[in-house]
């Protein structure tokens, strides 16, 4: 246990957020709202948690830092190693794996130089083997950020590749 | 009640329990792994699971309440192939590595896998590898062989009352750690090497000395507090190579304090004396028991004939047995001297005619689980009696109030209704302030004098809140820590904690020093009583009062003053300007070589039989789990012989039975009764008054707990020793 941890790590607006989170319980149930509090930290961080982080939260919300810990370790949403601008999160779970889901990855790997849980010199794109999201009629399937990507081809990925491109070479002129 | 059917067996169990509950109530074995008595049911191992006449899959046995005219096969056909194959998926991971496990021999996963599991596996995929964790110097791991029944996690949940543990990860990949490497920091942390069915936790101090089937198991009772933990000491070739708990549900339930599992460390150590040893003309001279005896005797005799026996000092630990204690004082009684004291660090001495005649909780130590409210004064309950501590916890729990007030902050690990921070002056503030409110409250009178000496005290909302939850509440204690009786006015902190307890309604106790502190009043190890209680006439000097006096002659029964007594320096100066010193003890130091003349090895509780009373008033008698070391004799034989050297009466005893029985003779007619004191103190200190601190670590309280090296790395050690030397 981080005995010293303090809130200091969250930021003005993330505490906000997570007590907006922490009003939708009851009073006594503070803890239920830690997956909602460890998105908002993860966002405000470019996309992954920190021990500091999760030990704030822990503090934040009255629970000790294992059990937050265990939260964050146990869904594949939440990152605990800095991760690229965007993350490419590829299912390969049964209905995709059917449906053509290593070729996805094959050529994803080739395109962006990059072999799955890895992120590109760059730091622009993540790849992250996820199981089932729940899309499967729509399989083969990625999601990029809040964005789910179906029924995909090569060609496809190509498109959505350029497109983000083009976004974040906007951005950054 | 409700009528059940197991394995064709008919049986009556009460309404709501789980089935494995009913079954180990008549002796039914159902195979587990993450059930366990004293924790909350996790259901997540699966191997108890039993065939339920009329449900179509196999149930767990721990997690089905049994219901009326329920019937149930544990060996039948789908019950047995259910088993099998949840030993099957439990081994699919696990490493079986037995021959290099310190678990093997005596794990929960090998007995099941013979008795339930089959001789093959289907699975020939690659088994996953888990990274060790540091968890500090007591716990060893070995996490490829964790089976993740996260007792280990419930029992930091439940009952350390520190999660520190977790399964992180999912799926293959969780693993049971701290995520963050962290020593494990609970006082009860120990008992998770007892609680892990396999071999993923074990003892760090004992890995790879020996198998379980080499050992044999000698029961004791813990020597470190006055809890008197039930344990088994495990033995071979005449060493002391572990110590675990042994089940008492009115004591330490199946649970022991990491200081009373891993002291004997200390017991092996090296700098353990082994054949007595005399000084003469300043050089330290090895020689035979008779010499020695002859040596120590003449000495003290020449010593007690040239200055009189009122020169003559014996001061004892409060961790010796009662027949030690006993003996001494009889020795030392016989010849003419009552100082006798074992109350070493205690200062303040005045109200000692006054104070209860032993140290007592003043109610059974399982009572405090049932508390409803609880005043702890100069207590660091958790880490000072881990298990009283347990207890307390579980009343919070439940909702009980316990409350404190300190001369530190503590951090406890239950919720705490109310704590008073103070200065060591302050506490008297404090309980002044609980004690006049209690009189406005309840309007009852005040003991004499009491009203006047409270005129100018205020109380304050804490300080009211404190007296109100002990009058509302249906079962209150008050309870003396054990670091009070080390407070520059101790009788001040008993007289008003005596008067709270009457004008409350609570019962009124304390939880004394030492293991046997209790036994030590008993036996007569005080210098104003003599054994059971009996007055005496001229009372003899105090353990402070006998430093100070600079008495001719010394007798140090278990004890290294310097470390044991309130003034360590003042302490040794006393001894290296006496005429003779004779340490009898396990130990020889470099200080003890100075102020001593003769060092006689006697045997720790692990090498005696003895008695020790504990805080409840229970007399617990033990035998020797191993031979004396070397030479080292048991103390009670030797102050038998001392006393037949100085031709005394009565020290022809053959075993330390009857010094006991003889002891116990008379203790017969006296009841422990914490009769709480009803009178007023002589004096009150001014809140602003520097009276010293309170605390020693819990981990340098006694000469076996020091010279344990795995305790001494663990944090509570570390931090205390730190703020030692910055003092
Ligand atoms: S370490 Fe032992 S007690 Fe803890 S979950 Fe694993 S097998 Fe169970
Ligand atoms: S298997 Fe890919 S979304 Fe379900
Ligand atoms: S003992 Fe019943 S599921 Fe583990």
């Amino acid at each position: 246990m981080s005995k010293n941890a303090t809130s200091q790590n969250l930021s003005e607006e993330s505490r906000a957020e997570i007590d907006e989170w922490v009003a939708k319980y009851p009073a006594e149930e503070k803890q239920s709202a830690v997956m909602g509090a460890l998105m908002i930290a993860q966002e405000a961080n470019e996309g992954s948690l920190t021990t500091a982080l999760m030990d704030a939260i822990a503090k934040h919300l009255a629970m000790e830092p294992i059990a937050v810990y265990e939260v964050a370790t146990f869904y594949s949403m939440y990152e605990l190693q800095p991760v690229g601008k965007h993350k490419i999160c590829v299912c390969t779970n049964v209905s995709c794996m059917l449906c053509g889901s290593d070729e996805i990855v094959s050529h994803l790997e080739e395109k962006l130089g990059i072999k799955l849980g890895e992120t590109s010199a760059d730091k622009r794109f993540t790849l992250k083997e996820v199981e089932c999201l729940g899309a499967c009629g729509g399989a083969p399937m990625f999601q990029i950020g809040k964005q789910y990507y179906e029924n995909l081809t090569t060609e496809k990925v190509d498109t959505i590749l350029t497109e983000l491109d083009t976004t974040t070479a906007l951005k950054a002129n | 009640m409700v009528n059940i059917e197991i394995d064709g067996k008919t049986i009556q169990a009460k309404e709501g329990v789980m089935l494995i509950e009913a079954a180990d109530e008549v002796g039914i074995n159902i195979p587990r792994f993450c059930y366990h008595k004293k924790l909350s049911v996790a259901a997540n191992c699966r191997m108890c699971l039993v065939d339920v006449e009329k449900v179509a899959k196999p149930m767990p046995a721990c997690a089905t309440p049994v219901t009326e005219g329920m019937k149930v096969q544990t060996r039948s056909a789908k019950a047995i192939a259910a088993q099998q194959g949840v030993m099957e998926f439990l081994l699919i991971n696990h490493p079986l590595d037995c021959p290099i496990c310190d678990q093997g021999g005596e794990c929960e996963l090998q007995e099941i896998a013979i008795g339930y599991g089959s001789d093959t596996s289907t699975f020939s995929e690659q088994k996953r590898v888990v990274k060790d964790k540091n968890l500090g110097p007591l716990i060893a791991t070995d996490m490829t062989r964790c089976i993740h029944c996260t007792r280990c996690v419930r029992f930091g949940q439940e009952i350390a009352g520190v999660r520190e543990l977790g399964a992180t990860g999912r799926g293959e990949h969780m693993t049971i750690g701290t995520y963050v490497e962290n020593s494990i920091s609970s006082e009860l942390s120990g008992n998770i090497i007892d609680l892990c069915p396999v071999g993923a936790l074990t003892s760090k101090p004992f890995r790879y000395t020996a198998r379980a089937w080499e050992m044999e198991q000698r029961n004791s009772i813990a020597a470190h507090d006055c809890i008197g933990s039930n344990i088994r000491i495990d033995v071979r070739r005449n060493a002391v190579l572990r110590v675990a708990p042994r089940d008492n549900e009115t004591i330490n339930e199946c649970w022991i304090s990491d200081r009373d599992r891993f002291s004997y460390e200390g017991l092996n150590c090296s700098s353990r004396v082994q054949k007595p040893r005399i000084k003469v003309d300043g050089q330290w001279q090895e020689t035979d028991w008779n010499s020695a005896l002859e040596f120590v005797s003449s000495n003290l005799r020449t010593a007690v004939d040239k200055h009189g026996a009122d020169k003559l000092g014996a001061l004892v630990s409060p961790n010796a047995t009662v027949e030690e204690m006993y003996l001494l004082q009889k020795l030392v009684r016989g010849m003419g001297s009552n100082n006798i004291d074992h109350r070493l660090r205690q200062t303040d001495f005045s109200a000692q005619d006054l104070a209860p005649t032993v140290p007592s909780l003043g109610r059974p130590l399982a009572e405090l689980a049932q508390l409803n409210s609880a005043l702890l004064i100069a207590s660091r309950v958790n880490k000072e009696q881990p298990i009283a501590g347990h207890l307390l916890r579980r009343a919070a729990n439940s909702g009980a109030n316990i409350m404190f007030v300190n001369s530190e902050h503590y951090d406890f690990n239950f919720s705490v209704a109310e704590e008073i921070v103070t200065s060591t002056a302050g506490i008297e503030q404090a309980l002044a302030g609980i004690t006049k409110s209690l009189l406005s409250s309840t309007k009852k009178r005040a003991p004499a004098g009491l009203s006047a000496l409270l005129k100018t005290i205020m109380p304050n909302e804490a300080e009211k809140k404190i007296a109100q939850q002990l009058l509302d509440s249906k079962e209150s204690a008050v309870i003396l820590g054990s670091q009070h009786s080390r407070h520059a006015h101790a009788s001040t902190l008993q007289a008003l904690a005596g008067v709270i307890a009457k004008l409350s309604g609570s019962t009124f106790g304390c939880l004394s020093e030492g293991a046997n502190s209790t036994g030590a009043c008993l036996s007569g190890a005080i210098p104003h009583r003599g054994p059971v209680n009996e007055s005496r006439e001229n009372p003899g000097l105090d353990a402070q009062a006998q430093l100070a006096n600079k008495l001719n002659a010394y007798m140090l029964l278990g004890i290294e003053p310097e470390h044991d007594c309130a003034d360590g320096e003042n302490a040794i100066t006393a001894l290296e300007n006496a005429d003779f010193v004779v340490s009898m003890s396990p130990y020889t130091s470099a200080t003890s070589e100075r102020y001593a003349d003769a060092i006689l090895p006697v045997a720790p509780f692990s090498e005696t039989s003895g008695t020790f009373v504990n805080i409840e008033g229970q007399w617990q008698t033990f035998a020797g789990a191993v031979a004396p070391l070397g030479e080292t004799r048991p103390a009670w034989k030797l102050l038998r012989v001392l006393g037949n050297l100085f031709e005394l009466d009565g020290f022809d005893y053959v075993s330390s039975e009857e010094v006991l029985n003889e002891l116990k003779e008379h203790a017969s007619t006296l009841k422990l009764n914490g009769k709480a004191e009803w009178r007023c103190p002589e004096k009150l200190a001014g809140a602003d008054d520097d009276l010293g601190t309170l605390g020693v670590s819990e981990y340098s309280l006694d000469c076996i707990v020091r010279r344990a090296p795995s305790l001494q790395g663990t944090p509570d050690a570390l931090e205390s020793n730190a703020q030692n030397n910055n003092a």
